[in-house]
């Protein structure tokens, strides 16, 4: 990668995923985004509304539909110092979820005795709606 | 302005290409400088010279290849996409052992860092998508 052209600059990164985690792979492909991106340092964060929101669902089984289970790889984003998910409320709601029915995705604190602390915020869809403002690059999947 | 263009769908199907080229071009025609575009999802098939759309169309790959052509732009098609929808270039054809490559003139093969690297770079990043 080409540091000598990166380095030093942190901007503020967010991935807004809209969509199902299956019937399409703009899940799949969004999440690999976001690991590879962490690897740059960036300050990176990850949203979920809309249908998106069942990305993120425990106990997925694609066994039926024949097609890859990656549920399991965002387990990695705390891996990855990603340390901000936040899901729209509203969109959980609407479609009869709390956040009980979503993985416990967790992150390791470094400045915390490397204590297990959850990743995802619950926000309201105003609280998402400044999230969003104050991204710099902003990437829709 | 430093703008980057990420383009997420094939040509054809969906509009995103065709309004990613004419930001493109509309972007430098007005002198601003546009660092990359990055293709990716389905968007990885808009770098096939295999395209072959009936004459009286548009021809939304050799649009582009002309277009990086004229104002050396880097045109990035994502490996792991790509990999997933047939879109390969020498390289990849030998490490993949393929029979044959189809990548259009002016476009590169490379990983999702150039996609991040130019979200770094860029003023704007401006997608293109369905």
């Amino acid at each position: 990668m080409s540091e000598e052209f990166t380095s030093g600059t942190v901007k503020k990164f967010l991935y807004v995923n809209r969509r199902a985690p299956h019937g399409s792979n703009y899940a799949q492909e969004g999440l690999e985004v976001a690991l590879i991106g962490a690897a740059f340092e960036q300050d990176v964060a990850m949203a979920y509304l809309d249908d998106g929101v069942f990305q993120l669902k425990s106990g997925q089984d694609t066994g039926k539909i024949g097609t890859k289970n990656f549920s399991a790889t965002y387990r990695a984003l705390g891996d990855y110092d990603v340390k901000r998910v936040y899901v729209e409320r509203e969109s959980l709601e609407r479609r009869g979820l709390s956040q009980e029915d979503l993985m416990p995705l967790v992150y390791k604190d470094e400045d915390d005795d490397w204590e297990e602390k959850p990743l995802i915020h619950v926000v309201s869809a105003e609280e998402m709606r400044r999230i969003i403002d104050e991204s710099d690059v902003i990437l829709n999947f | 302005m430093k703008l980057a263009v990420l383009v997420n769908e094939g040509p054809y199907t969906h509009q995103a290409s065709d309004s990613a080229f004419h930001f493109t071009t509309a972007a430098l025609e007005q002198g601003h400088e546009v660092i990359r575009v990055f293709f990716y999802h389905d968007g990885v098939n808009n770098g096939t010279r295999l395209t072959t759309p009936p004459q009286d169309d548009r021809h939304i790959t050799d649009r582009w290849s002309d277009l990086a052509r004229r104002h050396d732009l880097d045109l990035v098609v994502c490996v792991a996409a790509a990999q997933r929808r047939g879109v390969v270039d020498e390289d990849e054809q030998r490490r993949n052992g393929k029979d044959a490559n189809n990548i259009a003139e002016g476009f590169r093969i490379s990983g999702l860092g150039q996609l991040i690297e130019a979200g770094i770079q860029a003023d704007r990043m401006v997608a293109f998508g369905d």
